[in-house]
């Protein structure tokens, strides 16, 4: 029982890069086998969660998903979980994982561990190490230079901002980062991504260019969106990157959105190959809200392809998750849906990393969705405007002592996956990338007059039919910028 | 009197229909409208128009029958092709069917629009044919599934979400407001919504205050939206297809009251234009602006006008957002007066923005403030005769034209 004040157990936690076991699941973890197979349809509440099948040939014992009519997907009436025929499956035969974080005695958290490294046995080796190793030299690498890009370049972003070189609301994702690294590196181009406000480490990752960020920041007019959107609304229709959105909760639709046209191409449009993934990413805040729980229910209900990323760094500006929450165990509500809820720890990239992989994998299957509380913490206030004067030191101590990127920086050392050298040979190319990304930002120019009324509709017959009988948009003014609409 | 005709004879341009072309102006027929307006000056500008002064009876011949005479700008006329009759709800299912036939990533999504076939039959039928996730029965959640629909069209879909009443979308206002209309401008013009929202608002029969409202007061500042409202099966089908092939969010406004409505319309495919205004009879003495179910309260109190010796022009604006200023503004150029009768709320409605955008632009032409007839601001009340009460009836217009073109 978490008693409101102190923080659980669970979210203080040591960094566990340097702790990986090999040893066999706990044992509380085979209990759960034999809860999972409850009976679903009787109405029973799911406690526990579902164990995500997630065998490497998985698919093969899947039955064929029926591509040709939706209708005989979801015809049933008489049953009271759509989904339930899928369920009942997955209960029976798929072995128990270690997502299977719960069990109804006990309201220990599992992070993901042991089985998970079990796994990764077919992984290449390296001639140190066997078994322990999650990553190869070049993915290693590659997660270390998306994480020292995201926080390279949010230090840039405080000391513009102090400059005077951007305004507004800008929310800075120091110690978030492999979050957003553990999750985007997995993805295809064709994949989507929706963040919130914090969301410029989100456009990094999924490949936006740094030059494109800054300059959107700077309001300029090579900005990703033409310096028209700002910190809060970082789009690229390029990298699928679907926002960047100020009010929270708004962009969980947009996410569920996206991913049910990726379930329309496949079964309507008879894309067969089609099966992108869409992930939404928001915070412990946003768990309640509305649109959280509207869009688990959709989800789940039509098992779209989209995984439900909860970046739950404890602080809601300068309301405590604890304070807000009923129950703050956010991962919980997964299973209430009927879609799995995972709970990992945020600052470990390669955590992220596994289950990541697990839940898109999953969703790219056509399983449905998942939910995955990743606990983490924001170094930094809740924005460049926050005084940041709620939290406990001794709080931000524990996290700061969890670095993510000092905690990977320290594994690839151990594990001999690479050199100091060449850790710091990146490290510099990353500081060159930032710095000439400010320079493009401060030459560019500024949007000029001519830009104000453009974009506002994609068809810009949408202004009407002025007195003159021509529609607005043949006004001469308007693309000047000056007309009255 | 012969003093004041010399110099009326020398302005080059005033003419017997007070609409001001270089016509040299009748002298007989004029003598018969001064004779009675003996008391009265009218003050001529060197162009010609006159202001001031009252225009009463017109000089032109009466108009022997008042019924709408359906003269649309840019489609065919129904009286020569033999057509097929239906209902409006009917149109609008056609209007969808048709456009899901041509383009296969038009879908719908709304309550009770798949199995049950829509609360108001609009898509009865699709989802047996289209399948069920093509029509989407959604859970309630009027605010996730607008969403989900704006992430859909972001991401290549054309989705036509139904709000089962109007007045639920109220629910789905920071989607509506934040993504549907913002986000083509805030993406730097990267992504596109071309969504439709449609469904049905307005006073019913005693359907009580919430289900009674007129949402688009409501939605007319957002930008980056169009609002169109339809009123004849034929308006209807045309602007459904004109909506869904739109690049723009659309929001399409039917009456509850409407969908029964019957009309002929053609065989052959057409689609209306979004931005314009619909002439629905033409006349002479005094504009009057409608849309939706108040047009027909406007063509039954044109009826008792027309009896009186008036001659009422009337324009189904359609479009709310934006006006069609070349409709309208041709319109109060030839009359000079306006009436603008909606169901809108009196405070901040469609009228208000009408009446504002007509005096900023035609503020020359008008011999009359602009008479705005709306609902009253009260919340629709359930007894029949309170109801009755708050929309603007027949003879209300009646008075108020007669007022204005006194």
């Amino acid at each position: 029982m978490i008693k409101p004040g102190q923080p659980p157990q669970c979210f203080s936690r040591p960094s566990v890069l340097s702790s990986l076991s090999l040893s066999n699941p706990p044992p509380s973890q085979k209990k759960d086998k034999k809860k999972m197979s409850s009976p679903i349809l009787s109405g029973a509440k799911i406690l526990q969660t579902l164990p995500i099948n997630s065998n490497a040939g998985g698919s093969a014992s899947d039955p064929p998903k029926p591509l040709s009519d939706p209708l005989l997907l979801l015809k049933s009436k008489s049953s009271l979980f759509r989904s339930s025929p899928k369920l009942r499956r997955f209960s029976s035969y798929s072995p128990c994982r270690s997502f299977s974080s719960s069990s109804s005695s006990s309201s220990a958290v599992f992070a993901v561990s042991s089985d998970v490294v079990k796994e990764e046995k077919k992984k290449p080796k390296l001639s140190t190490s066997v078994s322990d190793l999650l990553i190869t030299k070049e993915e290693a690498l590659e997660l270390y230079e998306d994480m020292v890009l995201g926080r390279a370049f949010e230090d840039m972003c405080a000391q513009m901002y102090y400059r005077g070189k951007m305004f507004g609301f800008v929310h800075l994702y120091n110690g978030q980062e492999a979050v957003s690294t553990g999750f985007i590196k997995l993805l295809k181009k064709e994949d989507c991504v929706v963040s919130t406000y914090r969301d410029h480490v989100h456009a990094l990752s999924k490949g936006v260019p740094a030059r494109a960020v800054i300059s959107e920041l700077f309001g300029k007019t090579t900005g990703c969106c033409r310096g028209q959107g700002g910190s809060m609304h970082m789009f690229s229709s390029d990298h699928n990157l679907l926002g960047g959105f100020a009010f929270i909760g708004e962009g969980i639709p947009v996410a569920t959105g996206a991913a049910f046209t990726s379930k329309y191409r496949r079964e309507v449009l008879k894309k067969a190959d089609y099966n992108s993934v869409t992930l939404a990413f928001f915070g412990d805040g946003t768990c309640n809200n509305g649109q959280f729980f509207e869009c688990l229910n959709m989800a789940a209900l039509w098992k779209l392809p989209i995984v439900f990323v909860v970046e739950n760094n404890l602080w809601a500006i300068g309301m405590s998750h604890l304070r807000a929450t009923s129950d703050p165990e956010i991962w919980k509500k997964g299973p209430a849906f009927g879609m799995p809820g995972v709970h990992v720890d945020g600052m470990d990239v390669l955590k992220v990393r596994e289950v990541a992989r697990e839940a898109i994998s999953r969703a790219r299957r056509g399983d449905g969705p998942t939910l995955v509380e990743c606990e983490t913490y924001r170094f930094r206030g809740h924005s460049l405007a926050d005084p940041d004067e709620l939290r406990d030191p001794a709080e931000k101590a524990r996290y700061a002592a969890r670095d993510p990127i000092t905690a990977l920086k320290k594994y690839i050392l151990d594990k001999k996956l690479g050199t100091e050298a060449e850790l710091k040979a990146i490290e510099k190319r990353i500081d060159e990338v930032v710095e000439d990304a400010v320079e493009f930002a401060d030459e560019s120019p500024l949007p000029p007059r001519s830009q104000l009324l453009e974009n506002v509709f994609a068809d810009p017959k949408g202004f009407g039919i002025g007195p003159d009988g021509k529609y607005r948009c043949e006004d001469p003014k308007f693309t000047e910028g000056t007309a009255h609409v | 009197m012969a003093a004041i005709f010399q110099g009326i004879g020398t302005t080059a341009s005033l003419s017997t229909s007070n609409s001001f072309d270089s016509k040299r102006f009748q002298f007989p027929s004029r003598r018969s409208y001064l004779s009675e307006r003996k008391g009265n000056l009218f003050v001529m500008r060197s162009e010609g128009r006159i202001i001031g002064g009252s225009k009463g009876r017109g000089t032109s011949p009466l108009v022997t029958s008042a019924v709408a005479s359906k003269a649309e700008s840019s489609s065919t006329s129904t009286a020569s092709k033999p057509g097929h009759e239906l209902l409006l709800f009917e149109a609008l299912r056609e209007g969808l069917e048709e456009e899901m036939i041509r383009d296969p990533t038009v879908c719908v999504m709304g309550e009770d629009v798949g199995h049950y076939g829509g609360s108001y039959k609009v898509t009865k039928g699709l989802a047996e044919k289209y399948g069920d996730l093509r029509v989407l029965d959604t859970p309630i959640a009027e605010n996730s599934f607008t969403g989900m629909a704006i992430g859909a069209a972001m991401t290549g879909l054309r989705p036509v979400v139904e709000g089962m009443n109007m007045g639920f979308l109220l629910l789905a206002f920071n989607q509506i407001s934040n993504n549907c209309g913002m986000l083509h401008y805030t993406s730097g013009g990267q992504f596109k919504i071309p969504v439709v929202i449609r469904g049905p608002g307005g006073v019913g029969r005693q359907l009580g205050a919430e289900h009674s409202q007129r949402l688009e007061s409501y939605f007319q500042s957002i930008p980056g939206i169009q609002m169109v409202a339809c009123s004849t099966p034929y308006n209807a089908k045309g602007l459904m297809k004109a909506a869904i092939r739109s690049e723009n969010p659309v929001i399409l406004f039917e009456h509850v009251l409407l969908y029964n409505l019957k009309e002929r319309i053609p065989d052959e495919e057409y689609v209306l234009s979004l931005e314009e205004a619909e002439m629905v009879r033409p006349g002479e003495h005094v504009t009057i602006l409608t849309y939706s179910r108040m047009r027909y309260h406007v063509m039954q109190a044109a009826k008792t006008l027309v009896n009186k010796g008036y001659d009422p022009e009337v324009i189904d604006i359609r479009s709310l957002k934006p006006f069609d200023l070349y409709t309208i503004g041709n319109s109060v150029k030839k009359t000079h007066r306006v009436l603008i009768v909606e169901e809108c709320m009196r405070t901040g409605g469609i009228g208000a923005s009408l009446t504002a955008a007509i005096n900023e632009n035609f503020h020359d032409y008008l011999d009359a403030p602009i008479v705005c007839l709306s609902s009253q601001d009260v919340p629709t009340p359930y007894a029949g005769t309170l109801e009755e009460w708050t929309v603007v009836q027949p003879a209300q217009i009646v008075t108020a034209v007669e007022q204005l073109c006194r």
